[in-house]
């Protein structure tokens, strides 16, 4: 095998208390692109700030080219050839491609020189790479995936031979994720070496050499990805082996719970997001919709819940109509029996601040069961807490406990719980699994599929794929605000990524 | 990770950390003492005994802290609904003119415990409707309330003026007044029951309007952790977002929380205009309003705090008042001087020393900081 690019040896780093990081031993070999997968809270994102000079390790060695380094700041990073690239990007909106990649690379007060050094630069980069990006775009007109090119040559300028990604396709398309692998592909021949943060197995198996899995702060297995298979790393994950996909007899689809004609909903800007859409949701079936984030999915969800106005479009709920371009509120949806789990459970669907059994009737806190008279009937919901915490194995299981101190799976559990035991008619759910880890992802999963089974009406909304594959009894598409195509649970990921990224929309249109 | 800092146990997040701001705040002070060439040690036994030592000391102490309770739960209230009341100063102001018009009207007609109900009703009355205008104006116009409290404080103060050297003041008369209350307007002292314990007392305020302090602590403590009305609050002001999607009326719950903040600051006019005065004049609140954030966000919002820190703000004004008259060249500026620091260490600068506490506990005890929680076994 090639020489290390990067080694770490023995990285120690706790917050407080906690231990993000413990003993991590780390060895990327020179000129291959090496994964790292872990849920979410594992510890990857705070090993990378660390390579990269946003934290300093408590203890443990860091080499680069077999040699002991000390990196305390990005510059250092940046000097010793580690380039990364972000989740969120960091770009400046309004400055275009080319201000951009010299930001913080400028070599005098005046800007001219640099620009016209770093024009022939990027050219010649571009050129090798395959990285096609017009110099001259302003970034906020670019699509994500070109933006995240940017992000690639600006490390690059800066001269990086080690290039960080973390979690590269969570905006992308599956064409535009294909593309950044092939970029990445072509980046590994030139014998750059690529580290990939991400969670997703399926991109680990496709373009890794090697594996590396983190578990609760610590580096449990090291794998050559072509010895290994997504279950082995599934398992390692999370420490046990688990279900990838849901096991779900045939749908019986009943009566039309939630009709949803023609609604249109703008943003506060006044884009319209939602484009005139049209669907029915039976009883006793799961419907998904699909999508990259941002074509409208978000909007949509909030306008059937009441939280946003809609411009135009009728609504029924039950058969019964439901004015929501203005009149209903989310409290009346509720007592009509629609239930909600928000997409955003941090600042929508929970209070983090509040105490989990506060949490436990938010939206059904106006609720006869929980009150006596005008003051809420403590022992009640602290009763109906620890119910919910017993049937949804909520842990740590106590209602007292503050809301920000459960991981994300308990979180989202919280909510389903709240939500799932009001018996709801009509359930519509956003992300069911965001920032959730692999066992509750299972379980929540199973909680969908049993409420479909009692006849309910499932709206699902996710980004991710497999989820809405797995789930689903018919699969809606979105695309720019449309509903661009249905398909059936058998579709296959090419298919539907296809009407993701559009392209049917556009030659339909054509 | 999303939590660097482990939680501190309740006894050390309420108890200690406000002792060892309030620790710095006076170590600080010395300084300032010793700047001006007195005894640090000597002025802060001049300070205590000034307020605790002697009977009549503690009385004004107590009628002082009444004042700061009412504006400190007055700010808290908004606060736990995230609207930051800075117009508890002129809704108190106000609060005093609906008790001006009760007792000019009724007081001598009615004995003090049939007139002490409507003076209530009154203040709260007029503290709220005080209140009402910059809510409304904040939930349906989006004007922010920290401004418009603010300029409601000067429209209070200006009224007040023009109203206490014009209609409301007695003809022939040179002070810019009410004409004195007579018998009914006239609360009973309380001075007894600190003379019970032995103490003399020759003069002083401290009258039933303590005790009324006390309920409403209590009653505040009951509506934000224990009445539908508070919980709705408390979730509106953590996040509006999940309050719209539970349903909550933003412009409903801004209204009633202001309302709510604005009454209890007009009730705090009843302690000094019928406790102490029985008379309304010009300025009467004199910045007790502006204390009252102080005392709100050094009792960390909570009534058992707040009442706490209203007896040290008590403390300062009337041991303060002592200390200049004791130590001349200590000014009334230099008492607020000191104010200012405990207001600057236990207010504004809360969480300066937080960090290092919490890093202290977390290396001894990994537990009593909630650790086992954070770390959340599996999911």
């Amino acid at each position: 095998m090639a020489q290390a690019a990067i080694e770490l040896i023995g990285i120690n780093k706790s917050f407080g208390a906690v231990r993000a990081n413990r003993d991590i031993n780390l060895e990327v070999a020179r000129g291959t692109i090496h994964g790292i997968v872990g849920e979410n809270g594992a510890g990857k994102s705070t090993l990378m700030s660390i390579l990269y000079g946003f934290y300093q390790a408590d203890s443990g060695e860091i080499r680069v080219g077999g040699k002991p380094v000390s990196i305390h700041t990005s510059n250092d990073a940046i000097a010793l050839g580690i380039g990364m690239v972000h989740q969120h990007f960091m770009l400046v909106d309004n400055f275009t491609v080319l201000e951009n990649v010299i930001l913080g690379a400028e070599n005098d007060a005046l800007l001219k020189s640099s620009i016209a050094k770093a024009r022939s630069e990027l050219e010649r980069l571009e050129r090798e790479y395959g990285l096609e990006v017009d110099p001259d775009a302003v970034i906020e007109e670019l699509p994500v995936g070109l933006q995240q090119r940017v992000e690639i040559l600006k490390a690059l300028y800066r001269g990086a031979e080690i290039l960080i990604l973390d979690e590269p396709t969570g905006v992308l398309t599956p064409a535009e994720a294909d593309h950044l692998f092939r970029i990445l592909k072509q980046l590994k021949d030139q014998g750059k070496t690529i580290v990939l943060i991400t969670h997703k197995l399926r991109e680990i198996m496709a373009i890794t050499d090697t594996v590396s899995v983190m578990r609760q702060g610590t580096m449990v297995a090291t794998r050559t990805t072509k010895e290994t298979t997504v279950g082995e790393l599934a398992e390692l994950m999370v420490g046990r082996r688990v279900l990838l996909r849901v096991e779900k007899g045939q749908s019986e689809a009943g009566a039309i719970k939630l009709s949803v004609k023609n609604l249109t909903v703008k943003d506060s800007r006044g884009v319209t997001m939602v484009d005139n859409v049209s669907f029915d949701v039976r009883g006793g079936e799961i419907v998904g919709i699909a999508g990259v984030a941002g074509n409208g999915q978000s909007e949509l969800l909030e306008a059937i819940s009441g939280i946003r106005h809609a411009v135009s479009g009728e609504v029924t709920l039950d058969g019964k109509p439901i004015d929501l371009t203005g009149k209903a509120d989310p409290g009346e949806l509720r007592d009509r029996g629609l239930a909600h789990v928000p997409e955003d459970r941090h600042h929508v669907g929970l209070v983090l601040a509040f105490e989990e059994n506060e949490n436990s009737i938010l939206g059904y806190h106006d609720d006869e069961r929980y009150l006596k008279g005008p003051f809420l009937d403590i022992d009640a919901i602290m009763a109906d807490a620890k119910d919910k915490i017993e049937k949804y194995d909520i842990r740590p299981g106590n209602p007292r406990l503050k809301t920000a101190n459960f991981s994300g799976g308990n979180q989202q559990k919280i909510v389903l719980a709240r939500e799932m035991e009001q018996d709801p008619g009509v359930l519509i759910v956003g992300q069911p699994t965001r920032g959730v880890d692999v066992g509750a992802i299972e379980f929540i999963h199973k909680r969908l599929i049993a409420m479909r089974d009692q006849g309910k009406a499932v709206l699902v909304v996710s980004v991710e794929l497999d989820e809405i594959r797995s789930l689903s009894d018919r699969i809606l598409v979105m695309f720019a605000g449309r509903v661009v195509g249905e398909r059936g649970p058998e579709a296959t990921e090419g298919e539907l990524g296809l009407l993701m990224a559009g392209v049917e929309h556009q030659e339909a249109a054509e | 990770m999303s939590t660097p800092y482990a939680k501190l146990p309740a006894w050390a997040d309420y108890g200690l950390i406000p002792l060892i701001n309030l620790s710095v705040a006076f170590i600080v002070a010395g300084l300032v003492v010793v700047l001006v060439g007195e005894n640090p040690f000597r002025a802060a036994v001049i300070l205590v005994e000034g307020a605790f030592g002697k009977g009549t000391g503690i009385a004004f102490t107590l009628f002082y802290a009444t004042t700061f309770i009412f504006t400190g739960l007055s700010v808290a209230v908004a606060a736990h609904c995230s609207l930051f009341n800075i117009g508890t100063e002129g809704q108190a102001y106000i609060g005093g003119l609906g008790i001006a018009l009760v007792c000019l009207s009724l007081d001598s007609t009615l004995p003090w415990w049939l007139l002490f109900p409507f003076a209530i009703v009154a203040s709260a009355a007029f503290g709220a409707l005080w209140g009402f205008i910059p809510a409304y104006l904040q939930a349906r116009r989006g004007s922010h309330i920290v401004i418009t409290t603010i300029m409601f404080n000067f429209i209070a103060a200006s009224t007040m003026v023009y109203l206490l050297v014009g209609p409301l003041k007695p003809l022939g008369s040179q002070a810019p007044q009410t004409r004195n209350f007579v018998g009914g307007a006239e609360l009973p002292k309380l001075n007894w029951v600190i003379e019970l314990f032995g103490a003399k007392i020759r003069s002083a305020p401290l009258n039933i309007c303590f005790l009324l302090a006390l309920v409403m602590a209590f009653l505040v403590w009951l509506l934000i952790w224990r009445t539908r009305l508070g919980y709705e609050m408390r979730t509106y002001g953590h996040s509006p977002k999940a309050a719209r999607y539970a349903g909550i009326s933003e412009t409903r719950i801004v209204l009633t929380a202001m309302m709510i903040s604005g009454a209890l600051a007009g009730m705090m006019a009843l302690n000094p205009v019928m406790g102490d005065q029985h008379n309304v004049a010009i300025d009467f609140v004199s910045g007790a309003g502006y204390v009252g954030i102080a005392v709100a966000l050094m009792g960390r919002l909570h009534p058992v705090g707040i009442v706490l820190a209203a007896i040290l703000f008590g403390m300062l004004y009337q041991g303060g008042a002592e200390l200049s008259f004791e130590m001349p060249s200590i000014t009334r500026d230099m008492i607020v001087i000191i104010q200012g620091l405990v207001i600057l260490f236990a207010g504004a600068l809360e969480h300066m020393f937080r960090p290092y506490i919490q890093a202290i506990f977390a290396s001894f005890s990994p537990k009593s900081v909630g650790m086992e929680a954070i770390k959340g076994k599996g999911a």
